[in-house]
């Protein structure tokens, strides 16, 4: 595997709430084209660094950010078109949102934001986005129904599709598989597997094994401190270099 | 159907055009101003009243003090013009407590009943006929109290004149209950439900939770809704100016006629012509009221955000 | 089924005294609720059927269309009432888009520091400001100072000063409704604060704001002291049922205002004149209400999620 190019660089990241510093100086690089899991308990910063990474936590008011990330290359503080950098980043969140619009809308509704009117480029596109997230067998034949009367893992799978509608080139799951059954979760970490190919993947789980299943390097993060970084094998294995890790991903704390 | 083969190209997401853009920040624009009209409307407000009440303080038969302490109203005067408000601020406040001491326990109760121990279908239909009596026009309660109010309270108590403190404390009281009733029954709304079953699990009757649980947890709604009634019945106008009688005076008993700080504008207004004193000592009036129920107003919400910081 | 127990599960416990007391406590105490509850309605609608009874002698088709007659003493309400719905219709008009574009700055916007806090104290110090005072800042403002005169203008630009505030407050709480999780969503597929907005915001709440409005309708047609000094008179001349008989500089005669005129200012007026048009103002301003609640109570049932 070549671990040449850099997708995004993290260098000496702090974020706080107010006055209390939930991310204490994170630096690490994820690379093109590998699916890089983050583990670690509740409250450990983990939904928190992908909000800085889209630069949704702007909108947090009391949130402050210091260090650098750089997607691409370049520095997203200083990205004049910050809707662009977004729609470089698919973000999933951990429970399912269909937005309250058709299926066809929630699929072509980051398209048309980003003004491409043409009905067959966005046709095309929404059939394209939900094959990738294996939804579209189900929903092919009520494309103009709602969103949101799909079930939990249908619109868990809308979702990803919705975030694959922008054509990111990293895509950020965070703790996907929390609100849908074991069935679905695999089904989508199939799908996971065959985006590999063309994006980078950022996975948060809380779930270590799917860590372990997915992941070709992971970091174990908590309470906002990088814990231990490496491939997957090695965290996983008897001897990670920390004891935490070890403890942590066999289940004797956290 | 034909799948799509790895090949096949999505369309290149596209630039969104000038226009659009510059019609967005345009919006946004205009968004901002509307938000800061707010301010700019209060602000406003109090200029042109003050603006308007400012010349009475250069006039010679003015005296703030006596305006605030003197009970005697006398702007058309020809001898001797007294501007003392007093008699109008106990009639405000005389009409209000009246009204308070009827409306804040039925309010409560009410508010009490409909959101603790009435079945879900009555209250869907409690809480429509509460909306439509808080819809009901002042003038048009200015107008029961000048009819049936009237009536009822000359024939039930042998009063010469129906139209007195009475009856603009009840016509006030039945206007501000729906007010009370919806603040407050909001505020019991807001207590988690978790609090009611725990106490429920316990072996609680409804009442001990309402008694022991809810008041206490909800007394800052509560005493907001009690505030924002109040603030309601000091500014209150077309009802009172009709149902209160219209005597100058200090009341001594239930079945004295009073008049209001509002009712007295109201009723004044027409007949006081533009830039004499009586005018400008009218829109005094107004800034007076302008602040009494800012202040109470202000009050009432620092106490509703109390409950929102716990 | 065979009863395993032969003890009643009931009469297992022995009720204490302390618990006799307490259920007698919790009935009393419903009752007295329910009480309070009722006492507040029934004299209300007897009240109202009052004024119904004594209104029905001159309540017909015509009272509506037909013009007062012998100094108001006789006639109909046609004037009042298509005055009312002037002032009505350009005062919203003027009030609900400020105040609905008002309230996507405050909910949507605004960041929680010392100036929205201003904003939203002055919001709430405008909804408390005493329509007399709204009057006299009519009379100051808009009759002398921009110098609109005593015109239809006038009253209703003070008449949207004063629903202003509450169509913010409901616009908020609209708005407030659709949930978060809606917003984050569009955030993170690139899509700006606005487009957000116009596609997933506005539309999920769109029923509340509506619902906001038209409460409004009826707060603005019954209010009286605004407009009384600001633009309403006493009477003008208009013909029967004409549809557009006003000018925007001109006064108008307001239902709110001509309620009061007959029943405090003209001697000698027909008795159920007064009534009648008490009648006919309480039913339309319950009527637009009723239909705001109709449309609030249907919306819901086909919430989209």
């Amino acid at each position: 595997m070549e671990h040449s190019e850099k997708a995004i660089e993290i260098i000496d990241l702090r974020l706080s709430y107010g006055v209390k510093e939930v991310i204490h100086g994170l630096t690490f690089d994820i690379y093109r084209h590998e699916i890089f899991g983050i583990i670690g308990p509740a409250q450990s910063g983990k939904t928190s660094l992908l909000r800085c990474l889209n630069r949704t936590i702007d909108f947090e008011s009391s949130a402050t950010v210091s260090g650098t990330i750089r997607v691409d290359g370049s520095d997203i503080r200083r990205t004049k078109d910050i809707y662009a950098l977004r729609r470089k980043i698919g973000m999933v969140a951990p429970l399912p949102v269909g937005l309250p619009l058709s299926i066809y809308d929630n699929v072509a509704f980051a398209p048309r934001s980003s003004g491409l009117t043409k009905k067959a480029d966005l046709d095309s596109i929404v059939e394209r986005c939900l094959k990738q997230a294996a939804l579209w067998e189900e929903v092919k034949d009520r494309l103009h129904t709602l969103g949101t009367a799909l079930s939990g893992g249908q619109q868990q799978r809308l979702t990803i599709a919705r975030a694959l509608s922008h054509q990111p080139r990293i895509l950020c799951l965070d703790e996907f598989s929390i609100a849908i059954d074991p069935v679905t979760t695999m089904r989508i970490e199939d799908v996971l597997k065959e985006l590999r190919k063309e994006i980078t993947i950022i996975l948060v789980t809380n779930l270590t094994q799917q860590a372990r299943r997915l992941a070709d390097r992971t970091m174990f993060l908590w309470n906002g401190d990088c814990v231990e970084l490496d491939s997957t094998e090695i965290i996983f294995s008897d001897r990670p270099a920390n004891s935490k890790t070890y403890e942590y991903v066999n289940g004797i704390f956290g | 159907m034909n799948d799509m083969s790895e090949s096949d190209r999505l369309p290149t997401l596209p630039k969104r055009s000038v226009v659009s853009m510059a019609g967005e920040k345009l919006l946004e624009f205009i968004i901002r101003l509307s938000g800061i009209s707010a301010i700019v409307f209060v602000l406003a407000i109090f200029f042109f009243i003050f603006r308007e009440a400012a010349p009475i303080f250069f006039s010679e038969n003015f005296n703030l003090v006596k305006f605030l302490f003197n009970a005697e109203w006398y702007p058309t005067s020809v001898t001797n013009v007294r501007y003392g408000t007093l008699a109008l601020t106990v009639g405000s406040i005389s009409v209000t407590l009246l009204a308070m001491s009827i409306a804040v326990p039925f309010g409560l109760g009410s508010a009490v009943y409909i959101s603790e121990f009435c079945s879900p279908r009555l209250k869907e239909a409690l809480k429509i006929i509460i909306e439509l009596l808080a819809a009901i026009p002042s003038v048009v309660w200015g107008f029961i109290g000048l009819t049936v109010m009237s009536r009822t309270i000359i024939s039930l108590t042998g009063a010469p004149v129906g139209v007195n403190l009475l009856n603009g404390g009840l016509i006030l009281a039945l206007m501000s209950v729906p007010i009370i009733v919806s603040i407050a029954e909001d505020a019991l709304k807001a207590v988690p439900d978790s609090y009611r079953e725990a106490a429920l699990a316990l072996g609680a009757t409804n009442w001990q939770v309402v008694y022991r649980v809810l008041l206490p947890s909800a007394k800052n709604g509560l005493l907001a809704a009690v505030l924002l009634g109040i603030g309601r019945s000091v500014g209150e106008t077309m009802a009172v100016l009709m149902a209160t009688g219209h005597a100058v005076q200090i009341p001594h008993g239930l079945l004295d006629s009073v008049r209001t700080l509002t009712a007295n504008i109201a009723a004044e207004l027409g007949e006081a012509s533009a830039s004499s004193d009586h005018y400008h000592v009218l829109f005094l009036t107004g800034v007076l009221l302008f602040i009494l129920t800012f202040a109470v107003n202000l009050t009432a919400d620092f106490v509703i955000r109390g409950i929102r910081r716990k | 089924m065979p009863m395993t127990n032969n003890l009643d599960p009931a009469q297992r416990f022995t009720k204490t005294e302390f618990v006799v007391r307490k259920e007698r406590i919790q009935s009393i105490t419903k009752v007295l609720f329910a009480v309070m509850a009722i006492s507040m309605i029934i004299p209300l609608l007897l009240i109202i059927g009052y004024l119904f009874y004594h209104a029905l002698p001159s309540l017909s088709w015509e009272f509506l269309v037909e013009v007062p007659k012998k100094g108001m003493r006789d006639g109909g309400i046609w004037p009042a009432f298509v005055g009312t719905l002037y002032l009505v219709v350009i005062s919203l008009a003027i009030a609900a888009p400020v105040g609905v574009f008002a309230a996507v700055y405050l909910n949507e916007y605004a960041k929680d520091n010392w100036f929205n806090r201003i904003i939203h104290l002055a919001v709430i110090n405008l909804a408390g400001v005493p329509s007399i005072v709204h009057a006299l800042f009519g009379l100051g403002a808009f009759v002398y100072a921009a110098e609109f005169g005593y015109s239809i203008l006038s009253a209703a630009l003070t008449l949207a000063i004063m629903t202003l505030p509450v169509i913010i407050a409901s616009t908020r709480e609209a708005l407030a409704s659709v949930p978060m999780p809606f917003r984050e969503a569009c955030w993170n597929v690139g899509a700006s604060r606005w487009q957000t907005i116009r596609a997933v915001v506005v539309p999920n709440s769109i029923s509340g704001i509506l619902t906001g409005i038209i409460l409004q309708v009826s707060r603005a047609a019954g209010e009286t002291a605004p407009v009384m000094f600001t633009g309403a008179v006493f009477y003008k001349a208009v013909e029967r049922g004409e549809l557009f008989p006003y000018q925007l500089n001109e006064q108008c005669m307001a239902l709110s205002m001509h309620l009061y005129t007959v029943a405090t200012q003209v001697p000698n007026v027909k008795e159920s004149i007064p009534y009648a048009t008490a009648v006919v103002l309480l039913c339309s301003v319950l009527l637009v209400n009723a239909g705001a609640i109709a449309l609030r109570v249907w919306l819901r049932n086909h919430k989209k999620w």
